[in-house]
Formats: structure tokens, C-alpha cells, sequence
């Protein structure tokens, strides 16, 4: 097992390039990844995930920078000579070999005696819940368990030094998806494994991950646990990726003291509105904008008390969802839209108020977080 | 309440008649010759099975018989590695796909023949560019006069010939081959062989039997080219069945026996490509099982 470091990496592909503004699938980057870590890599298609996975395994080399594994340059060595195991997207078996000789396959090809090949074979069998099919043919199995053997050549071998994985529950019947997650996150556990779980599904990768890296566009746009990407989103990008709904991300200005959206004041908290003030946001060509989730908004009836409290904003009432046992209120502020969650069966009022959380309300620079430890963020 | 009607009789007319007329009425003809003798004007009498019995009987049948499944497993055992081979070392991308599969398609197009026209000149000693090429390197090298030559260049002519086949059949298996399955192997840290043993051969076990299937009939029926370059000789050497069958109807115009061994010829095609089809339907049981616990 290995933490990884990723040095100042980068890739194109060769094909690519004059004609786009940005030739990088992946954009230079610096990371270090803690032995026996669970990382999710989390993003929409096409954010440079798999091309990230696939240079850590060794399948592409990177045009640029370096990988380590325990500070060793490995960038240079083979897949196999890295020891790296990686369960892709679609389940990789060897069809005419069994379940145990599929398992065995790795160690034979690295020329272990047979002894310890049975030995191993039968933990891994077991680990797997597999025991009793050892002996039928790999291609007679379904989707998760053909994904099973895919992972348990990887845990078979006991010089694995980080295990990766490439959307593995995409073919998975969802009922045994979440099943599945449940044994990664044993075996995690269990051997402690650094791992890497490529998805674009955010509640796997808020599930299975200890830490998880929220991309897009070929860059790397966050690394935080799941509670921080959800309460402090360092970009408006992760806030409205993560979450159901996202985040509400609405344009304003700043006058020194308070964010303004369409001419309506939103108080921010102390932290925030000193760093504000410290960045010069309020004559800035930066545009601001506040991130509101609709968790921390509440929807309330406007009257006096509302219009003489400077946490609260008049609002319209756009439209109503049922979503079981909340209801997602679709609301105008300004000439912008938002939504907010309401408790199920509340009635919605129709002369609305929302009370707004300073402290749930985030300031946003060219989409950056604003914040008190930050750099100033614009050069 | 049935309702009755038979119009649908009429939709299968066209298709009876053309297969009545293209395969049923000729056939029925062989089966009429191989059960009578005739001494002329048109007049015949009934001998039952005794043609079948001769031709069974008859030594020259075995020998030919013999050659024929001696040339069709040589070919075989050469084509399908050769193949294998030629498809696995051709490239998977760029321009050098497309030069590849048309230098293989070429042989495919050149009529048989032709084919036997182009050796029968190729191997001359006097004037062909190997023959003489090999004469004048001190080989003794005459596939008119010497058995063993007169094969050598008939599966050497085949297999120039015959090969691409197997080559586009087993590429079109090979590059239908996802490409993480090649990844998952370099994780594995499979061999090369064992690449080729567990991944590609598997994958393209299919399509190979269709090109085993192929090239065993073809070449268990082959006849032009054997006719063009060694007419059969020397002596019988390379008088394989279609050979000997053309002999004897057309040389010596016994249309009895040579009807019956025609017969019996088309039986033994039957029967073996019956075999191929089962291995065939068989797998693909297997792959249909798989499906169906999807």
C-alpha cells in the first residue's frame, strides 16, 4: 500500500490541441493522496477522471509531471511492475478459466508456487462470498459477481499497492449496487487498501469515500470530506454538482456591508464579510456571486416581523414539487430563480418570506469561495 | 372456429419452384443416373445399389478419398495458425489498416483459374520465375515429374491463395475485442501467450470455426486449380475426388458410377459439414445460456 503522489502533473492527448482553447484533458495539478485513503474522484463525464485514473495505473503516460507511490518515481514503469489493481467499468473476466483459476490468474502469471496461490485463491474466495461457485466457469456468472472477480484479482495479490476503480457499479443492478458498496467498504476496512473510486454518481462517492475530489473540466476543484464539500463548497461548481437540488447559486453585487441580488440586501456572516472587504470585493470586476443550499433556506408567511428582519427577503412563489417527504418550492427573488426545501404537508404561504442562515450563506468571487484564510483571488 | 384457408400454399410457390428447379430436379437426376446402366440410344436398366457398392469397393475411390482429406487437413493445419498469426502481428489503427486489409483482400478476388494459371506458369522450370529460380539454385525442383513437388506447390497455392481469408476473419474477432480487457491483462501481468490463451483466443473462437467450416469444404471440394496446374498427375498423385469425378463422367462418360460417387461425395460434405454446424450451435447454446442469466 502507497500514498500517491501526483507532481505537478498533466496530460494532453497527442490528437487534440490547436483547435481547442485548452488542450489538457487534464489540467496541471498537484496532489498527494494519503496511504490507505478512500478517494472518490467525482465529475460529470468527460471532467478527465478516467484519464487521472488511468495515469496512476500506468495505462497512459502523462505528458507532463510525475506520479510517486511512497515517494518512488514510478511514472516510468510498467502497469504490472507499479502493482496496481483496477476494476473497470465493464466486468473483466477470463470467460473460459473458473471463478478460482480467474482469481489465481495474477499470481500465476507472476510466478508464485502453487501452495500459496491455493492459499490465497481460497481467502479471496471467501472474502468474496464466491466459495461455492469456485468451480464454474467465470462466463456463467451475472454482472456483480463477474465485478467480484474483477475486484478479487486485484485482492488476491498481496503486493497491491493501491486498488482503483472505474465506475465498477455502472452495470450493476442497483439493489446489489448499494450491497456491493457496503463489502468495498469491509474490505477497506478491513486491509486498509488505498483506494481510488472513479464516479460520477455523487452519493456513491459520498458513500464510499473518506475523502472525495471533486473534478470538472480537467481540473481538480475541491478535496474535502463529504461534509465539507457539502457545507463549504470551495466552488460554485461543487456546491450545485453535490447535493439534490444543488446549491443556489445567485449573481450579485457587494456594497461593503451585505451581498445585493437584484436590489434585495442578504446579510453575510462576520468571517465572510471581512474577507470580503479584505479582497476589495466591493469595487471589484470580479463576478460575485452568493450560494444559498436549499436546505438551509425556510420558507416562511411575510409579514411585519419579516419585513423588519434583515435575515429575511420577500419572495414569489414560482411552483411546487412533491419529492415524498419534502417539497422543493421553486421561488422568484428579484428576477432570479431559487429553490427551497419546505417540510412535507406545511402549507405554503402565499405572501412568502425566506429566512436566510448568514452563516449558510456563501460569497463567491469568479465562482471561487470567498474565505478568510484565503489568497487574495485575483491577481 | 378454424377458418380454412390455404392462399399461404401460394406465397411458398415461387420459392418451391426456384428450389426444385435449382437443386431438387438436378439432384433427383444423379440419383436416377446411379441406379441404372446404359449401353446407349437412350436406353436404360435398373441396377439397384450396385454402383454404390463398386465405388465403395473400388481402391481408386479410397486412394482418392484419402488424398483429398490428406490435402484438406494439411491445409487446414498451415491456414488456420498462419492465419491466426497474420491477424494478431497486423495493425489495429491508422492508415496502415486499410493497406493491410487490401493486400490481404487481393488473392480473394483473383478467380480460381487464374489462380492455377498464375502457379502453373509461376513453378514452370523453363520459364516460371520459382521454377527456374530454384533450378538455377541447384534445387531439383519439377512439379510435373516429382509427387512430393506437385503437392508442395499445390498447398503452397492454396494457402497464398486461401489464407487472407482466415487472416480477415480472425482481425474482424480480434478487433472486436474491448480494449480493457487488454488493460485488465496488463494489471493481471499476463505473458503475451497467455494474452493470445485466455483473452484472444477465446474471443475469437467463433469466427474461427466459421473459417474452419469454410476453407475445410472449399478445400475438400477444390478442383480448378489442381485441374490447371497438375491435371491430377504426376501419375494420380494429386487426382483428388472432384478430379477422379470429372474423369469418370466426362473422360470416360460412365455416368452410373460417376453419379454414385457424386452421391456419395455430396454425402460425405454433408455429413462432416453436419458436424461443424453442431460444435457450431453447441457454443453458441452456451452463449445464449450466458444471455439468458443476464
Amino acid at each position: 500500500m502507497a500514498s500517491i503522489h501526483l507532481k505537478n502533473l498533466g496530460h494532453r492527448y497527442p490528437a487534440s490541441g490547436a483547435e481547442s482553447d485548452n488542450p489538457y484533458a487534464l489540467n496541471p495539478l498537484d496532489q498527494v493522496w494519503e496511504d490507505g485513503g478512500a478517494y472518490a474522484l467525482l465529475g460529470p463525464s468527460g471532467c478527465g477522471k478516467t484519464t487521472l485514473l488511468n495515469i496512476i495505473s500506468g495505462l497512459l503516460r502523462p505528458s507532463e509531471g510525475r506520479v510517486l507511490f511512497d515517494g518512488e518515481d514510478v511514472t516510468d514503469l510498467s502497469t504490472e511492475r507499479r502493482n496496481i489493481a483496477q476494476v473497470f467499468q465493464f466486468p473483466v473476466v477470463y470467460d473460459t478459466l473458473t471463478v478460482a483459476e480467474n482469481l489465481a490468474f495474477p499470481l500465476r502469471n507472476r510466478g508464485i508456487d502453487n501452495a500459496t496461490i491455493e492459499a490465497r485463491v481460497a481467502d479471496t474466495l471467501s472474502m468474496l462470498g464466491l466459495d461455492a461457485r469456485a468451480n464454474e466457469r467465470a462466463r456463467s456468472l451475472n454482472a456483480d459477481d463477474k465485478q467480484k472477480i474483477s475486484l478479487g484479482r486485484g485482492l488476491v495479490r498481496t503486493d497491491v499497492r493501491a486498488i482503483l476503480f472505474d465506475e465498477p457499479l455502472t452495470v450493476i443492478d442497483p439493489h446489489l449496487k448499494w450491497q456491493l458498496r457496503t463489502e468495498l467498504k469491509k474490505i477497506h476496512e478491513r486491509f486498509g487498501h488505498t483506494m481510488i473510486y472513479v464516479t460520477h454518481d455523487q452519493t456513491e462517492a459520498l458513500t464510499f469515500a473518506d475523502k472525495v475530489v471533486v473534478m470538472n473540466a480537467g481540473s481538480i476543484l475541491q478535496v474535502g470530506t463529504p461534509k465539507e464539500l457539502f457545507d463549504r463548497p470551495r466552488h460554485t461548481f461543487v456546491g450545485t454538482f453535490i447535493g439534490s437540488p444543488g446549491m443556489n447559486v445567485l449573481s450579485c453585487t457587494f456594497d461593503g456591508t451585505a451581498a445585493i441580488v437584484d436590489g434585495v440586501r442578504i446579510a453575510l456572516d462576520e468571517a465572510t464579510l471581512a474577507a470580503a472587504q479584505a479582497q476589495g470585493l466591493a469595487s471589484t470586476d470580479a463576478a460575485l456571486e452568493i450560494g444559498i443550499r436549499p436546505e438551509s433556506l425556510q420558507v416562511i408567511a411575510a409579514d411585519v416581523n419579516t419585513a423588519n428582519d434583515t435575515h429575511c427577503v420577500n419572495v414569489e412563489v414560482v411552483g411546487v414539487e412533491d419529492l415524498g417527504r419534502h417539497s422543493l418550492v421553486r421561488l422568484r427573488l428579484g428576477e432570479q430563480l431559487l429553490c427551497a426545501l419546505h417540510p412535507e404537508g406545511a402549507g405554503i404561504p402565499e405572501a412568502a418570506a425566506l429566512r436566510i442562515d448568514p452563516a449558510c450563506t456563501l460569497l463567491y468571487a469568479d465562482a471561487l469561495l470567498v474565505e478568510a484564510n484565503n489568497e487574495p483571488l485575483l491577481p | 372456429m378454424k377458418v380454412q384457408n390455404n392462399k399461404a400454399w401460394l406465397m411458398v410457390l415461387p420459392m418451391l419452384l426456384l428450389v426444385a428447379i435449382s437443386a431438387i430436379i438436378p439432384l433427383m437426376t444423379v440419383v436416377n443416373y446411379s441406379v441404372q446402366d446404359t449401353f446407349g440410344n437412350n436406353e436404360f436398366f435398373w441396377v439397384g445399389t450396385e454402383w454404390f457398392q463398386e465405388i465403395l469397393a473400388s481402391e481408386r475411390f479410397h486412394n482418392a478419398l484419402q488424398r483429398t482429406l490428406l490435402f484438406s487437413a494439411l491445409i487446414l493445419a498451415i491456414e488456420i495458425p498462419l492465419g491466426i498469426a497474420i491477424a494478431l502481428a497486423m495493425p489495429r489503427r491508422g492508415i496502415a489498416v486499410s493497406f493491410c486489409l487490401v493486400l490481404m483482400a487481393l488473392p480473394l478476388l483473383i478467380p480460381w483459374n487464374v489462380v492455377g494459371t498464375i502457379w502453373q506458369v509461376f513453378g514452370r522450370v523453363d520459364i516460371g520465375l520459382l521454377g527456374h529460380g530454384l533450378a538455377s539454385l541447384g534445387i531439383d525442383y519439377n512439379y510435373t515429374q516429382n509427387t512430393l513437388d506437385a503437392w508442395v506447390t499445390l498447398i503452397v497455392m492454396d494457402v497464398w491463395h486461401w489464407t487472407s481469408l482466415v487472416v480477415l476473419l480472425c482481425y474482424s474477432g480480434l478487433v472486436s475485442i474491448p480494449e480493457v480487457y487488454y488493460q485488465a491483462a496488463r494489471i493481471d501481468g499476463a505473458s503475451r501467450w497467455a494474452i493470445f490463451r485466455f483473452i484472444q483466443l477465446p474471443k475469437i473462437k467463433r469466427v474461427l470455426l466459421i473459417a474452419v467450416l469454410l476453407r475445410f469444404m472449399d478445400s475438400f471440394m477444390i478442383y480448378t486449380e489442381p485441374f490447371v496446374v497438375t491435371g491430377g498427375g504426376p501419375g494420380n498423385s494429386t487426382t483428388f475426388l472432384s478430379i477422379d469425378l470429372v474423369q469418370m463422367a466426362v473422360g470416360q462418360f460412365d455416368l452410373g458410377p460417376a453419379a454414385a460417387m457424386s452421391l456419395i461425395y455430396f454425402l460425405i460434405i454433408l455429413l462432416l459439414s453436419w458436424v461443424f454446424y453442431t460444435v457450431m450451435t453447441s457454443l453458441d447454446n452456451d452463449a445464449a445460456a450466458e444471455q439468458g442469466r443476464h
